[in-house]
């Protein structure tokens, strides 16, 4: 998760120059290409060698993988939802009116990633209400917190690329109060970086594990572990199932993301770009 | 250089505008408008009249408006003239409703919507800086204020179209912002402004951002059409021909006020101050004394002025004259040299250097300004006619 967001925000000016120095020397481009696919790829395959093709059959039947994963994507649903409902009007509230806050924002959002979860989770049961503490939507909440970080910086990106306050102030000359101009023209005009707020938060969600088990739910991650005393195999298979959802999730969000921003004249949208805006500058 | 536009024009702009803005409205039918904003009633007429009455607003320790104050007849074209940072971007804003006034008030045809939010004030704006919904084609561009305005889908359309063909871009309806040039989006933002059938229109140096020769075709266009349709309208520029050609009344700004308010030839040619005369089309400087109470030393003659002109000064003047107002004469040994020269069509206006280091511009007619190339001795004299003297610079 951390490497993904990373990799994100800190590779769009590199490759330029990357590029340039290796086409000079392919072959030290091909022997590091070599040397990472090895590192990422090894253990996949030991992963996939050790759970063999049938237990992938099997991962569906076995007891509470429904449960479970019905769970985790429910968590990732409600989390997403709240997260976009939370952070976008007030990323562009503080952009249009706040704009010194922009600081504050960024620190604030930065402190779910430097306190461990584990500081954040106790500090949550000491407070939460019992009523909510029963059901896993708190657990959502949690994740609201722990996903903010992304969020914020994905939907910063995005409104930097847009003279918001003429936006604004064009569409208000045309009889549209703040929540239609959010919706019906900064809305459709952060898509990328909407797209990036949401994979990154449900891949979060589908990922984490430490909150989940200290608050006693058995998300898909939890059960992975769980399960994998009491099959290895099975539980092995269950996670690559759950790294290659994850992966298809992705792929299908950087194609729509490319699409829309070819429409819009904006640049080709990779893997690695999909946390910046195509004109995004970085101040 | 002379300015084309007379306050003539206005008033058959505005008749012509009262007859093409109903054949507009029943094309359009854009219904439930008029309840809740200042004299919705009669929207056949021309237009609303505008007041800005004492505008007072500082940022800081900048003060931006200081007591603005103006009123603009209803269908009337009035520009905003000034250097950078005089206000005219603030005055416009507390107009749209984007910014309060510290004090004083703005009302449309009589009535104060001083309290009134922007989103309410039914005013079509167009801004300097690229101001389309990147996300919609053209024709949602122009559709958007009366998608607000609940028109229907076919209605809503038909309409949009109608604007967009009125600024001369049917074809690239379904184009999106980044696939047309600056001066495209710039008509497109205007017919985006004037679906909405605006109170009063307000352009902010629209045409700054494009090129010369955009810039021009742009100026005939927005002029023709806001008086066929008689639009009360409120210019921001600090480009002085494009206020002079476009506007039927030019305000010159100066620190957050108004410096002079009046038709473009009497600006040009009654400037009631040293500012609005230097910043109203080109101006010479010349050094002279003032030998009398009203004759001026200048220029190897002696110019008597007119009784008053001289009033407050002694000494050291400086005399303010237009090109025009120079002659000019090849002679060996005259009291200047040419030292460039620049065609402008039946007149070239010639850079003259006068003993003393005075850099002058002189306008003569371009059939005979064949010897007054770089480096060329010349005479230059100054006619007696009405001069404005100004303190000298120190
Ligand atoms: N939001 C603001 N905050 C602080 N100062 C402002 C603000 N808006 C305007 N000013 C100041 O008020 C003064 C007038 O600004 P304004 O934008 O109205 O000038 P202008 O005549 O439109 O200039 P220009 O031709 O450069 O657009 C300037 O000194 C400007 O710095
Ligand atoms: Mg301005």
């Amino acid at each position: 998760m951390a490497a993904l967001t990373e990799i994100a925000q800190s590779s769009a000016p590199v490759p330029r120059h990357r590029g340039r120095r290796h086409r000079r020397f392919p072959v030290w481009r091909w022997l590091i290409l070599s040397l990472a696919g090895l590192y990422f790829l090894t253990p996949l395959y030991a992963a996939l060698k050790f759970a063999g093709v049938k237990a992938f059959g099997q991962v569906a039947h076995q007891s509470g993988f429904s449960s479970a994963l019905g769970l985790s994507v429910r968590l990732a649903v409600i989390t997403t939802v709240l997260t976009l409902v939370l952070m976008v009007p007030t990323t562009v509230y503080v952009h249009l009116r706040l704009p010194r806050l922009r600081r504050v924002l960024e620190v604030v959002t930065i402190l779910p990633i430097v306190i461990p979860p584990i500081v954040l989770i106790i500090g949550v049961l000491q407070v939460a209400p019992a009523s909510l503490k029963a059901t896993p939507d708190l657990l959502a909440l949690e994740y609201v917190i722990l996903a903010m970080p992304f969020a914020y910086r994905s939907i910063d990106t995005g409104l930097r690329a847009l003279d918001l306050r003429t936006l604004f102030e064009a569409s208000s000359s045309l009889g549209a109060n703040w929540l239609t101009t959010l919706w019906r023209v900064v809305v459709p005009n952060l898509r990328t970086a909407l797209l990036s707020a949401i994979v990154l938060t449900v891949a979060l969600v589908l990922g984490e594990y430490t909150m989940a088990s200290l608050d006693l739910y058995q998300t898909f991650p939890v059960w992975i572990v769980l399960f994998s005393q009491d099959s290895g195999p099975v539980s092995t298979a269950a996670s690559l199932l759950a790294l290659f959802v994850t992966w298809v999730l992705l792929m299908a969000i950087v194609t729509v993301a490319s699409q829309s921003s070819r429409r819009r004249g904006g640049a080709e949208v990779t893997l690695f770009t999909v946390g910046r805006q195509e004109t995004g500058d970085s101040r | 250089m002379t300015p084309d536009t007379t306050t003539g024009d206005k008033t058959a702009g505005a008749v012509a505008g009262g007859a093409t803005r109903g054949g507009v409205l029943k094309g359009g039918g854009i219904k439930g408008r008029g309840s809740g904003r200042p004299g919705g009633a009669d929207r056949d007429s021309a237009g609303l009249s505008l007041t800005l009455r004492g505008l007072y607003r500082t940022f800081g320790t900048t003060r931006a408006l200081d007591g603005l104050s103006l009123d603009i007849q209803p269908g009337e074209f009035v520009a905003l003239l000034g250097p950078s940072g005089c206000g005219k971007t603030t005055a416009l804003r507390i107009v749209a409703g984007f910014e309060t006034a510290d004090s004083g008030s703005v009302l449309v045809d009589g009535s104060d919507i001083s309290a009134m939010p922007a989103a309410k004030r039914d005013m079509g704006m167009v801004f300097q800086s690229y101001s389309l919904f990147p996300n919609m084609p053209a024709i949602d561009n122009v559709a958007f204020g009366l998608r607000l305005r609940k028109l229907r889908g076919p209605d809503r359309h038909r309409r949009a179209l109608e604007l967009l063909d009125m600024v001369g871009l049917t074809d690239q309806a379904r184009q999106y912002p980044h696939q047309l040039s600056g001066g495209q989006q710039q008509r497109v933002a205007l017919a985006r402004a004037l679906a909405i059938e605006p109170q009063v229109l307000l352009l902010d140096e629209p045409l700054s951002a494009l090129d010369a020769k955009v810039r021009l075709q742009l100026r005939e266009q927005i002029k023709g059409l806001q008086q066929r349709l008689g639009i009360t309208t409120l210019f921001v520029t600090h480009d002085q021909e494009e206020a002079l050609s476009m506007a039927d009344r030019v305000g010159v700004m100066r620190s957050g006020k108004f410096e002079q308010v009046d038709v473009p030839d009497q600006l040009y040619a009654n400037p009631r101050t040293a500012f609005v005369a230097e910043f109203v089309g080109t101006m010479n400087r010349l050094p002279g004394t003032l030998t009398s109470a009203r004759d001026v030393a200048v220029l190897d003659s002696v110019l008597t002025v007119r009784a008053g002109a001289a009033d407050g000064l002694a000494g050291d003047v400086d005399v303010l004259v237009r090109p025009e107002g120079l002659r000019i004469k090849a002679q060996p040994g005259g009291n200047g040299i040419v030292t460039d020269r620049a065609f402008l069509g039946s007149v070239s206006r010639i850079g003259v250097r006068l003993c003393g280091a005075v850099a002058v511009k002189v306008d003569h007619p371009s059939a005979h300004a064949g010897d007054f190339t770089p480096g060329a001795s010349v005479q230059v004299s100054l006619p007696a006619e009405d001069a404005v003297l100004v303190a000298a610079r120190p």
